[in-house]
C-alpha cells in the first residue's frame, strides 16, 4: 500500500509520552486493533507467519507530520531496516537520526520482493550497510541501494550529531559575527 | 549564474559545508510546542547542556491544549502532564513561554507571524511539519524532528542536507468563490503528495502575488502535503506593509534597512530550477478531497475519479481502501453529501482573514440542525480580534460554537475528536485516516465552502450557494 502516513503509523493521540520508549506498543494502533482493543487478524503484523527487522512497505512511506515518534515507535517495536521505493524526507531523517535504516529500492524491485514475501512469508532478507547491498535469501533477488556517505558514516560508528556541532563552537560564533542583523 | 530566492536565503546561513554531506545550517528562529520538544529537553539534561540562544527560541502549547474552560487545568492528565513539562522546561533553561491562558498563545505557525516573529530572509525550524507556514515571508523554514530539534537548542544549528528546487507558478485571474486553499488543493492533487518530496518550492506567478499575507500562507503551510520540506514566496510590498509595526518587527530606521535587504530577496532572472511548473489560475474551482491523502482532491463540480483511470495497481489499492473507510463511491459527485461536522480552525485557516470571510458568508443565518460547526481561532489575538469586530456573536447567532484557540480537530489531541463514522467539512490540512479522531471521515475545503456547508448541511458549491442569497457576495 502506497503513502502510509505518520498518523497511521503513531496516531496523535499517543504522543503524548514525554519520553522517547515504549511508542512501539501503539505502532500502527489503529490498523493493529479493532474498536475496543481487540486485535484485528487481517493485519500483516498480527499474522504469525510474518516477523523479523525488516518492515517493507509501499511508495511513499512516513508522508505527513515531523512526529520522530514514528520512527521511535518502528524502532520500538523492534524493527531496524524499513524498505520501500520512496520515503519522505523529515521521515527519512528522523529514521537515520535513530539507527533505523530508510533503505530505497526500485518500484520493480519493491513489487518483486512483495511477491516473494507473499509467496513465502518465511523469506529471509540481509542488509549489509557496509556494501550497500540487500539480498533475499536462497534467491538471485538482490540490489544495491544509495546512501549519503556522510549519513553511512554516522550508522556505521553510531555518531553523534550534537557532539560533532558543539565542535563547531568557533564556527558558529564567526558566523554569528558577520551575519546580517538590522 | 543567478541564483533562486532559496538559494539566496540558504546560502547565507551555511556556517560551514561537510564534503559530501550535509550543511551545517545557521537558525534564526526555532519555535517549539508541547509535543515534539521533552525528549529534546531531556537530551540536554542527559549531556549537560544549556539552550545555545535561548533568546532565539519561542514556545507555545497548542496541540493538547483545550479549547474550552482554558482558565481550568486541563482535565486529561496526560495533555496537562506534556503542557506542564513545558512549562517547566521553559523555566529552567530560559526559553520564553507563550503558553495556556498567555495573552499571546496560540498556534505555534499563527503566532509566529502575528507577531512580526516571522521575517523574510529568515531560517526558521520548528518540530512540526506545517513550519511551512512561514515561508509566505521569503524565508527558508521547515519543519524537524525531536532530534533535530535537539541539535537547535544545543547549538543553534543544524546538519541539513540542502534540497532541490521547485518553481510552481499560477498565472491568470482567480475565478470567484476561488480561495488560497483550493489553489493548494489543487496544486496537490495534480502532483500528488510525493510530488515535492526532495524539494523546496517558491510559489510564484501573477495569481500569488495578488494573494494577501494570510493567503499566502495557507498555501506555504501545505506544501508539505505534496512531500516538499518547504514552500516560499518573495517578500514584496503586501510583506513588508504585513511585518511593520508588529510587536517583533524591526522599527524605525532598522525597518528601512530590513526593508532594503528584504527586496533583494526574490530569485535573479537567470536562475534556475532543479524543476518548473506552470497552472492556469482559471483552471482552479473550488476543491475538496474525497479520500484520506490530501492529494485525493476534486474539482467540486466533478465526480470521484473512476478508479481504473489510475495508472499503478499500488495507487488504485490506495484508493479503493480511501473509499470503503470514506464510505464512497468511484463516480459519485461530492457536491450534496450530507455531513455531520464542520471544524474551522488549523494552523491553514484559522486566521482573521478565513473567520472574516465565514462570518460574512453566514451572517444572519443559522447552521442545518443536522450539523455540529466549531470556529476555533488559530490564537488568543485573533480570538480577541474577533469579538472586536462582533464576529463571536455572528457565529454564536447561526449556532457555531466559537472557542478557544489551539489545534483542536485538526488532529484531535485534546477532547475535540469528530466521532466514529461521522463526515466533518474542515479548513484543516490532512484528511488521514483518524486524524481528526479514531473512525472520523475528513473532506478537506476552503473556509467558503466550510461555511456554505455548515449552512446547508451538505457539501455545497459556493458559488452556486452565494448566488441563492442575495444578501452576501464573494
Ligand atoms: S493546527 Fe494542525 S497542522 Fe497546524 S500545527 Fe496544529 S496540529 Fe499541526
Amino acid at each position: 500500500m502506497e503513502d502510509v502516513d505518520t498518523d497511521q503509523i503513531i496516531p496523535a493521540r499517543f504522543l503524548k509520552a514525554t519520553t522517547r520508549e515504549g511508542f512501539g506498543d501503539n505502532l500502527f494502533r489503529d490498523w493493529r486493533y479493532r474498536q475496543g482493543d481487540e486485535p484485528n487478524p487481517d493485519f500483516v503484523l498480527n499474522n504469525p507467519a510474518y516477523s523479523g527487522q525488516i518492515l517493507v512497505a509501499g511508495k511513499n512511506f512516513g508522508c505527513g507530520s515531523s512526529r520522530e515518534h514514528a520512527a521511535w515507535a518502528i524502532y520500538d517495536y523492534g524493527f531496524r531496516v524499513v524498505v520501500s521505493s520512496f520515503f519522505a524526507d523529515i521521515f527519512k531523517n528522523n529514521a537515520l537520526n535513530n539507527g533505523l535504516l530508510p533503505l530505497t529500492v526500485s518500484e520493480g524491485f519493491l513489487q518483486q520482493l512483495f511477491e516473494r514475501i507473499q509467496a513465502q512469508p518465511d523469506t529471509r532478507i540481509e542488509v549489509d550497510l557496509e556494501q550497500q547491498t540487500l539480498r533475499v535469501l536462497d534467491s538471485p533477488l538482490q540490489t544495491t541501494f544509495d546512501i549519503n556517505p556522510f549519513k553511512k558514516m554516522c550508522l556505521i560508528n553510531g555518531y553523534d550529531n550534537i557532539d560533532y556541532l558543539l565542535s563547531l563552537k568557533a564556527e558558529i560564533e564567526a558566523y554569528e559575527q558577520k551575519a546580517i542583523t538590522f | 549564474m543567478g541564483k533562486t530566492l532559496f538559494d539566496k536565503v540558504w546560502d547565507a546561513h551555511i556556517v560551514t559545508r561537510i564534503p559530501e554531506g550535509p550543511d551545517v545550517l545557521y537558525i534564526d528562529k526555532h519555535f517549539i510546542h508541547e509535543v515534539t520538544s521533552p525528549q529534546a529537553f531531556d537530551g540536554l539534561r542527559k549531556r549537560g547542556l544549556q539552550v545555545a540562544r535561548p533568546h532565539k527560541t519561542l514556545a507555545t502549547a497548542d496541540h493538547n491544549v483545550p479549547t474550552k474552560d482554558q482558565h481550568l487545568p486541563i482535565r486529561e492528565a496526560l495533555s496537562r502532564h506534556q503542557v506542564e513539562t513545558l512549562t517547566k522546561n521553559c523555566k529552567e533553561f530560559g526559553v520564553e513561554l507563550y503558553g495556556l491562558g498567555h495573552p499571546l498563545q496560540g498556534i505555534v505557525h499563527v503566532i509566529g507571524p502575528e507577531l512580526g516573529i516571522t521575517q523574510p530572509g529568515m531560517t526558521i525550524v520548528c518540530g512540526d511539519s506545517h513550519t511551512s507556514t512561514h515561508g509566505a515571508f521569503g524565508s527558508v523554514a521547515f519543519g524537524i524532528g525531536t532530534s533535530e530539534v535537539e541539535q537547535v537548542l544545543a547549538t543553534q544549528c543544524i546538519l541539513q542536507n540542502r534540497p532541490k528546487t521547485m518553481r510552481i507558478e499560477i498565472n491568470g485571474q482567480l475565478g470567484k468563490g476561488v480561495v488560497a486553499k483550493d489553489i493548494i488543493l489543487y496544486i496537490i492533487s495534480r502532483i500528488s503528495t510525493s510530488g515535492g518530496t526532495g524539494y523546496f518550492v517558491e510559489y510564484a506567478g501573477t495569481a500569488i502575488e495578488g494573494l494577501s499575507m494570510e493567503a499566502r500562507m495557507t498555501i506555504c503551510n501545505m506544501s508539505i502535503e505534496m512531500g516538499a520540506r518547504g514552500g516560499m514566496i518573495a517578500p514584496d510590498e503586501t510583506t513588508f506593509q504585513y511585518v511593520k509595526g508588529r510587536p517583533y518587527a524591526p522599527k524605525g530606521e532598522a525597518f528601512e534597512r530590513a526593508v532594503a535587504y528584504w527586496k533583494s530577496l526574490r530569485s535573479d532572472p537567470d536562475a534556475t530550477y532543479d524543476k518548473v511548473l506552470t497552472f492556469d489560475a482559471a483552471d482552479i474551482e473550488p476543491m475538496v478531497t474525497y479520500g484520506t491523502t490530501p492529494g485525493m482532491g476534486i474539482k467540486i463540480s466533478q465526480p470521484i475519479p473512476q478508479i481504473e483511470e489510475l495508472a499503478s495497481a499500488s495507487a488504485r489499492a490506495s484508493i479503493e481502501k480511501s473509499l470503503s473507510y470514506m464510505v464512497l463511491q468511484p463516480g459519485q459527485p461530492l457536491k450534496g453529501k450530507q455531513i455531520d461536522y464542520v471544524f474551522i480552525g488549523s494552523c491553514t485557516n484559522a486566521r482573521m482573514e478565513d473567520l472574516r470571510q465565514v462570518a460574512q458568508l453566514v451572517r444572519g443565518k443559522k447552521k442545518a440542525p443536522n450539523v455540529t460547526v466549531w470556529v476555533i481561532p488559530g490564537s488568543k489575538q485573533v480570538e480577541k480580534q474577533a469579538i472586536a469586530e462582533g464576529l463571536d456573536k455572528i457565529f454564536r447567532e447561526a449556532g457555531f460554537e466559537f472557542r478557544g484557540p489551539g489545534c483542536s480537530a485538526c488532529l484531535g489531541m485534546n477532547e475535540d475528536k469528530i466521532p466514529t463514522g461521522a463526515y466533518c467539512i474542515s479548513t484543516s490540512n490532512r484528511n488521514f485516516e483518524g486524524r481528526q479522531g479514531p473512525g472520523a471521515r475528513t473532506f478537506l475545503a476552503s473556509p467558503l465552502t466550510a461555511a456554505a456547508a455548515a449552512i446547508t448541511g451538505r457539501i455545497s458549491d459556493i458559488r452556486e450557494w452565494v448566488e441563492t442569497h442575495s444578501n452576501v457576495s464573494l
